[in-house]
Formats: C-alpha cells, structure tokens, sequence
C-alpha cells in the first residue's frame, strides 16, 4: 500500500468511529451527562476557543509541566551522573531511592500543594516528582552501558575519567536519556494535572474539576482532547530532538516504543 | 623495544586464583614485527592487554623503551578485534579520536589522518560514519586511528579475526603494506598459523591453562610477501612446526 493510501485509510478510519460514537449515543440515547456525542465535544470545543478560556488554562498547565520537566530532568540528570560515577553514592543513596521510587508519587500531590501553595510552585514540584524518575534510572543504566572495548580503547590513549565521560559515556547513554526525557515530559504533564486537582486557581486540570462538578461532561471530554493533543506534541518535540541526536543509533525506533509503554 | 620478564598474571574469580600468564619471557626489537599464535583462552589477549598497561601483573615485570609499564601510555597504539569505532564520529573524526584525546590540535594531526586514509584506501570516505562502511574498511579505520599519533608501538588483538576469509587475505597483504612504509614495531595476536606466518618475521607459540611461551619461530621469507608466498616450502615447514605444537598437545589431553 502506498503511503498516501495508508494516511487516507487512516484519517477515514478515524472519521468513521466519530460517526460510529455519533450513532451509538443517538441511537442508544445515552444521557449526555455520561457520554456526550462528539458533536457536542466539538461544539464545545469551538465555545471555548472563541471564548478564549482554552487558551488561558492551557498556557497555565503548560508552563507547570515544562518548569516541572526542567526541574525533575534536571535534578535526575545530575544525580544520575553522581550514582554512575560513584558506587559509594549509589550505596548510601540507593535505599531512599528504591523506598521513594516504589512509592506512587501522584499520592504526593496533596502534600505538595499544603507546602507550596495553590500557585505555580506546587504543580512545577509535584510534575518535577514524577518525572524525575524516569530520566534517573534511564541516566544510571546509560552511562553505564559503554562499551568495555571502547572504555580500554580510551584508556589505552591515555585518556582521563572526564574524557571518558565526555568522550564515550555521555553519548553512549544519550539513547538512554533521551528515551527517559520522552516518558518525562509526559509524566511532567500528569504530575501537574493532579497538582491540580488538588488544589489550583487555573488549568487544565482545574478546569476539567470544575466542569466535572457542573456536569459539564461535553467541556471535560474537551479539555481532555486538549491534553491529550499537548501530550503529544511535547512527546513529538522530544521524538523529534531525538531523532536528530542520536542520528547515529540503530536501535533509536526501539528507543521510542519503549517510552511508550511507559505511560501512566 | 620491549622486554618481558618473568611475567605473571593471576585473576581472583570466586573459586580462587586462576593462573591466566606463567613465566612469560621474551624481547621485541625495534621495528620488528612478531605474532603471537595460540588457541583461545590462552592468554594472548591478557598478555596484550598488560603490555598496554590495562591491566596490571601480578608478578614479573614489562618494560618498553626501558620504561616499565605502569599504566597506559601515549606511544602505544592498540586495535581490537572489533574495529571498536564511536558511531556518532565521522571517519575522519573517529580517526582523530587519539589526537583529540592527547590533545594534539586538530589542525596539525589533520593532514597525517587524510594521509594514513589514502594510505589504506579510503579516500573519499572521511565524513561517512562507520555504520556506512563494511566490516574490513571499518577495520581499517581503526588501523588508521592507532597510527594517528605516531605510537612506537603497535599492539593488535585478533585484529582480523572477525572478518571473512577474503578480506582477511586482503587485509592481511594492506598490513604489511602499511608496516613495509611506517616500520612500526608490532605485536600482533593471532588465532591463524598461517597468518601469523604471514604477516611476522618472528612467532611466539603460546599454550593455554596458563599461557606459556612454547616456542620461538624465525620466518626467514623474503618481503614484501605476495599471496603466492603460501605455497613456498620454507613456508609449509614454519606452518608444520607450529602446528606441531598443538597437535601433540592435543595429543596428550586426549
């Protein structure tokens, strides 16, 4: 099949289970409180683009997730860096970071926000928390992955430890981090939305509590579309910084179905 | 050139002490190039590794230039039976590799690298990637890049070992091209006999569990070699002395 015809199919597809969706709650006569048509997800859709309310929330949630994405991916990066360099870092760290990690971080959310408020800064903490695991155990096990034979051949130069680092372990590991940074900055948007929902003053993630409580089932589905479509093109930025890094890496496609299956 | 003495090299595994190296003894001249044949696991690569100053002997001790060997060192250059390139480095770069790494300055080390390339073939190959080349131009590349900085000395682990028979052969006859024009000393590590009595003006025959020097060979053919050298009597008899070795051991643990 050509790739045309494959998009075409694609895009029909996709029409026809809207029409699928249209028909069933029709005919069926689903109370739109519990599944509203997609006409009138779209109709709500259109009232709050005119409106602008989207817009607002949606930079609001949008700078929670990308503060929070550079906070967590920052901080796992150089602690990451720290655990690979060192087995006596690993050691007195290690314990806090598998009781941490075992822990679902969303049960977080509420104590987040009693600490930092209900602004800017308990979302940028809460997405910070979730994200940073991901791109933390991806930095260890990548920087740890050079190969033996290339680590000797740098050696047998004469080469130093932050050489070695920068010369062989850092892009040996960038595979790694780049798959752990596609499942971060989808987890950053998770850890705001709950932030939100805990307790915020603007949104996504408000607005969809907010709707939820006026039985605005149509308004939340969406916002939900709306989330859906920004975690996407974050994860295809990413995707798409990857694929030009790691121009050189065979197993980058393997990299990006192994991101996907780390959603929460 | 270097001078191996009493030489010893035990690994610590879980069941004790493995005797990997016993009593290795020999000299290389300068500008010689010896081979060092033996079947697998009997220490070749380990010997190679230690002259590089990799790893460390447990006893006995190796000195180049009468320097002992302490650790690595700048004037050595060492290819692996993996040509063992960085795959986001063009040629050109992953040959400038040691330069970058001893710093050398780039600007100056540039010209050699093109050069060593035309030297090997692979003009016109500079800005691809290794992933764009096949497995003996891959090889050669790493060849090229352990002449980068003019080290006195070249250590090559099975450098050929992954390659099909045919560009072995070739490969085979490009090395003593390039050692006939740059008179490197080298030390080259083999699984072949026929390789090594190829390529080397002297062999060192090595047995396994532990590694031991068996026997000294003197290649007395003429260079440069051609493949018509293989049928030369000169050339079956120094084959059949090596082989000798292995056939009576087997002989025995049989």
């Amino acid at each position: 099949m050509t790739s045309v015809r494959k998009s075409a199919l694609r895009a029909l597809l996709f029409v026809a289970s809207l029409a699928l969706w249209e028909a069933a709650v029709r005919i069926l006569k689903v109370p739109a409180f519990i599944l509203p048509p997609p006409s009138a997800i779209g109709a709500a859709l259109v009232r709050g683009a005119a409106s602008g309310i989207y817009l607002q929330h949606f930079f609001v949630t949008l700078a929670e997730t990308l503060l929070g994405f550079a906070l967590g991916s920052t901080v796992a990066f150089v602690l990451g860096m720290a655990l690979a360099a060192s087995p006596l870092t690993e050691y007195f760290l290690y314990p806090y970071i598998v009781m941490f990690q075992s822990m679902p971080k969303v049960a977080l959310a509420p104590l987040v926000v009693v600490w930092f408020g209900l602004g800017l800064t308990s979302k940028v903490v809460s997405a910070a928390l979730i994200a940073f695991f991901p791109l933390l155990v991806n930095t260890v096990v990548g920087l740890r992955s050079a190969d033996e034979d290339r680590v000797d051949l740098m050696r047998s130069l004469g080469a130093t430890q932050l050489q070695i680092f920068w010369m062989l372990r850092l892009p040996s590991a960038l595979s790694f981090i780049m798959a752990g940074l596609e499942v971060a900055i989808v987890f950053s948007l998770v850890g705001a939305i709950v932030a939100e929902f805990v307790g915020a003053e603007a949104g996504l993630g408000m607005l969809i509590q907010s709707r939820n409580f006026s039985m605005d089932v149509a308004g939340e589905f969406a916002v939900l579309f709306i989330l859906a479509a920004m975690g996407l093109a974050l994860n295809a930025v990413l995707a798409a910084i990857r694929r030009r890094v790691l121009f050189w890496d065979p197993s980058q496609k393997a990299a990006s179905a192994a991101s996907l299956k780390g959603g929460l | 050139m270097i001078a191996v003495q009493h030489l010893r090299k035990e690994y610590g595994t879980s069941r004790g002490p493995v005797l990997a190296l016993l009593d290795i003894d020999f000299g290389v001249a300068e500008g010689e190039f010896v081979a060092i044949v033996g079947p697998s696991g009997c220490g070749k690569s380990t010997l190679l590794k230690i002259l590089a100053g990799l790893l460390p002997a447990t006893a006995g001790e190796v000195r180049l230039r009468s320097v002992a060997v302490t650790g690595p060192r700048r004037d050595v250059g060492f290819v692996f039976q993996s040509p063992v390139l960085f795959p986001w480095r063009t040629v050109l770069d992953n040959v400038l590799l040691p330069a970058d790494v001893q710093r050398l300055g780039r600007e100056k080390t540039r010209q050699t690298a093109l050069d060593l390339l035309a030297l090997v073939g692979l003009s016109g190959f500079e800005q691809r990637y290794p992933w764009e080349l096949s497995g003996g131009m891959q090889q050669r590349v790493a060849i090229t890049r352990s002449l980068i900085h003019n080290p006195a000395l070249l250590l090559m682990d099975e450098p050929f070992g992954a390659l099909d028979a045919m560009t072995r052969e070739t490969m085979n006859l490009e090395l003593q091209r390039i050692w006939l024009e740059r008179r490197k000393t080298v030390l080259f590590v083999t699984h072949s006999i026929a390789e090594a009595v190829f390529l080397a003006d002297r062999i060192l025959v090595m047995t396994p569990r532990p590694g031991r020097l068996l026997d000294n060979v003197d290649v007395d053919l003429p260079r440069p070699r051609g493949p018509e050298v293989i049928g030369a009597p000169e050339f079956g008899a120094v084959v059949r002395r090596i082989r000798a070795h292995f056939n009576a051991r087997t002989a025995i643990e049989a």
